[in-house]
């Protein structure tokens, strides 16, 4: 499904991923943990085409093809999502106006007519109840006066209704109270997959009791420093990150 | 003669068409058109000069010698195109190059009680009424325009509207210029009497050749009337559009704008209110410019007694070499405590050549109230079109789903559903609305 190969990316003149690592597999859920300002977001940021970062050296490859090539949107209607840390408000566009606007792109793409009008607003419904949001969402402003709970909240709705096939969580359970982590958890379960993919980046072992890894990752200045399975989470969780960097160094 | 003076090649010209003009046997009317046209002949059109005009140039207006229409001369109008202007349920009066036309009006069951009347008539039948109220909210001697209006008027409206009457249906003023070379000059009076409500649209429409369409609007509200006025200016693209609306407004009254400047290549608008006691205004506005069009709003609110209420939200969106113009004074006078005043301008910039002169500017000798004001000019926002980006929308269609979002905040403000559809129709026709998908919205 992904596979990144000795990625380096700069903001400006700064180094911040220094020779980054990693291969998901279709169906596989990855856990990346580590430090603040260890460059997570910038990977999620430059796998989704963000610009303001500079890659000088490194492939990355997404169902065979070149990712780094694609602009933003292509690679959003080629299946990768992001459901960032920090949801972007854009008054005066609706919820569900931009949802349906993205999904008309996806079948536009895959060579599918536009979605009926009755039969979108059943899944958004739908998707809503999973959620357990309250539809008033829906014709509300993208994000805008959202808590940020409900922001992460709207996040993975979208991602229901998209289906992606690389789901990226950017820190979607961050300040999410533990009803609210479990409905989150149950959406993005709802949604697993052998065909999907997930690369969950947090900071809470907590998320993982409730969306089961397959793999947990540490990055740490820029780079994989160590790769396991949940129980490396539960162990960074009692250590500390400290643990690893000393073990690497 | 000294640097200041001008000599404006109008009041010659317009001289000739003076007997013409109605309300000629009125004697005050007589009297003010004489003071306003030595008004006019001593200072011309406003110049730069003047603090008011500082960015806005009609020298070009002065050049072209714009001629009045005589109502004999109204010829090739396409009705059907007219018709798609008009509400479905609005009573309406049609003023062609400046001159009613009573075939295209409606005024089908208007309650007795009201008048509504095309302004010549009205100098004939009600002259005595519309005395007090000419010339009352503005004078000759603000400026230029004023000052022509009121010395060569050709026609307008007449509204007035009883204590405690509520019209049931809007009223719609329809300006259409039919040719080239033509100056529409009309002059309109609304007169709400205690608790008395409307809702009236001034819509104006023309060729697409050069002309000048200039309306100078009087509204008196009397205590606690309440009226909302529309305004949805889409001159041709050469057209040189001036409009003023100088409102009074008794205690406790209401009064509520929405502008819509679309068209033009020049467009001015004034829109000035006295508040007085408890007296609450709304001044909305959106401004659309593209080419190279030029779109100036100049507000001033006028707070002179306690708790009096101002909003006001100007938007602006220019594209290409468009420039448009903000100057919103506020004043509150020094008895005005407990004003309550807001006055923002927001400006969208899509192209590096647009621009924009906002000037809020605040005067406030009252010491117990609240003011506040904001402005901002700018682009779009980069992380919103990443975000729309990343939701599979193409750049394109992520920067106009933006502007169309910015810009629609003010369409949605509209009580009418008709003209909703209008403004909206409007807004997706002038504006990049490409991948915005109508059915949706
Ligand atoms: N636009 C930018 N300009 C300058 N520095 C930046 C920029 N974006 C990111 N950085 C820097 O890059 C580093 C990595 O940031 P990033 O947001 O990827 O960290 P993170 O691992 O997601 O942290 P957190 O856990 O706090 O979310 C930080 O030092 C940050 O300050
Ligand atoms: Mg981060």
């Amino acid at each position: 499904m992904l596979s990144i190969e000795n990625l380096h990316v700069n903001v400006g003149d700064k180094p911040i991923l220094k020779g980054l690592n990693l291969q998901i597999k279709a169906g596989e859920v990855h856990a990346i943990m580590g430090p603040n300002g260890a460059g997570k977001s910038t990977l999620s940021h430059v796998l989704s085409g963000k610009s303001g970062y500079t890659v000088t050296a490194g492939n990355v490859t997404y169902q065979g093809e070149n990712l780094l090539d694609l602009e933003p949107d292509e690679r959003a209607r080629k299946g990768v999502f992001l459901a960032f840390q920090y949801p972007v408000e854009i008054p005066g566009v609706s919820n569900i106006y931009l949802m349906k606007a993205a999904l008309n792109a996806i079948r536009k793409h895959k060579g599918l007519p536009e979605v009926d009008a009755m039969d979108f607003l059943t899944l958004v419904k739908d998707k809503v109840k999973l959620l357990e949001m309250d539809e008033k969402f829906l014709y509300r402003s993208v994000n805008e006066g959202f808590s940020g709970g409900e922001k992460k909240r709207n996040e993975i709705l979208q991602a229901a209704i998209l289906e992606p096939s690389l789901c990226i969580l950017d820190e979607t359970d961050s300040g999410l109270d533990i009803d609210a982590l479990k409905v989150v958890a149950a959406g993005v379960n709802s949604l697993r997959a052998e065909d999907r993919s997930f690369l969950m980046i947090t900071h809470y072992q907590r998320l993982l009791d409730y969306i089961k890894p397959d793999i947990v990752h540490v990055l740490a200045d820029g780079k994989i420093v160590k790769s396991g399975g949940p129980e490396l989470a539960l162990e960074l969780e009692a250590k500390g990150y400290r643990w690893v960097e000393e073990q690497v160094a | 003669m000294s640097a200041d003076q001008i000599i404006s090649q109008y009041p010659a010209e317009y001289a000739k068409f003076a007997d013409a003009l109605p309300g000629q046997s009125v004697a005050w009317l007589r009297l003010l058109r004489q003071d306003a046209a030595q008004q006019f002949s001593a200072h011309g059109f406003p110049s730069l000069r003047e603090e008011a005009w500082r960015y806005t140039n009609v020298s070009a207006i002065e050049k072209k010698l714009f001629s009045p229409a005589t109502s004999t001369e109204i010829g090739a109008i396409d009705i059907d195109s007219l018709n798609q202007h008009l509400l479905a349920d609005a009573w309406s009066v049609v003023l062609v190059d400046g001159h009613f036309s009573a075939s295209l009006s409606m005024l089908d069951g208007v309650p007795d009680s009201v008048t509504v009347m095309n302004m010549a008539n009205a100098l004939e039948q009600k002259a005595e009424l519309l005395e007090s109220y000419f010339s009352q909210a503005v004078a000759a001697k603000e400026h230029g325009f004023v000052a022509f209006n009121t010395a060569w008027f050709s026609d307008g409206l007449f509204l007035h509207v009883p204590a405690k009457q509520v019209l049931t249906r809007p009223i719609q003023i329809l300006h259409v210029v039919t040719q080239a070379g033509f100056m529409a000059n009309t002059r309109d009076i609304i007169v709400l009497e205690e608790s008395a409500e409307a809702k009236v649209l001034e819509t104006f429409v023309g060729c697409e050749e050069a002309y000048c369409s200039a309306a100078v609007m009087e509204v008196s509200l009397a205590q606690n009337a309440d009226l909302t006025l529309y305004k949805l200016q889409m001159e041709g693209e050469k057209a040189y559009h001036f409009g003023g609306t100088y409102v009074k407004q008794a205690r406790d009254s209401r009064f509520t704008h929405h502008n819509f400047a679309f068209g033009g290549l020049l467009a001015r608008n004034d829109i000035h209110t006295d508040l007085n006691q408890a007296a609450e205004c709304d001044l909305n506005g959106l401004y659309l410019g593209v080419k190279r069009q030029h779109i100036d709003n100049h507000t001033r609110i006028n707070h002179l007694q306690p708790h009096a209420i101002s909003h006001e939200l100007y938007k602006g969106v220019l594209n290409q070499r468009a420039k448009g113009v903000f100057q919103g004074r506020v004043l509150v006078a020094e008895q005005a405590q407990k004003t309550d005043s807001m006055m923002n301008n927001r400006n969208l910039l899509l192209s590096d050549d647009a621009e924009v002169d906002t000037k809020p500017q605040l005067e406030i000798y009252a010491d117990d109230v609240k003011c506040a004001h904001g402005v901002t000019v700018g682009q779009l926002d980069e992380q919103s079109i990443f975000y729309l980006q990343s939701r599979c929308v193409d750049k394109q269609t992520a920067r106009n789903m933006l502007t169309f979002a910015f810009a629609n905040e003010m369409v949605e403000k509209i009580k009418l559903a008709d003209l909703h559809d209008q403004v909206l129709e409007q807004l997706l026709i002038r504006f990049p609305q490409v991948g915005i998908q109508h059915n949706w919205l």
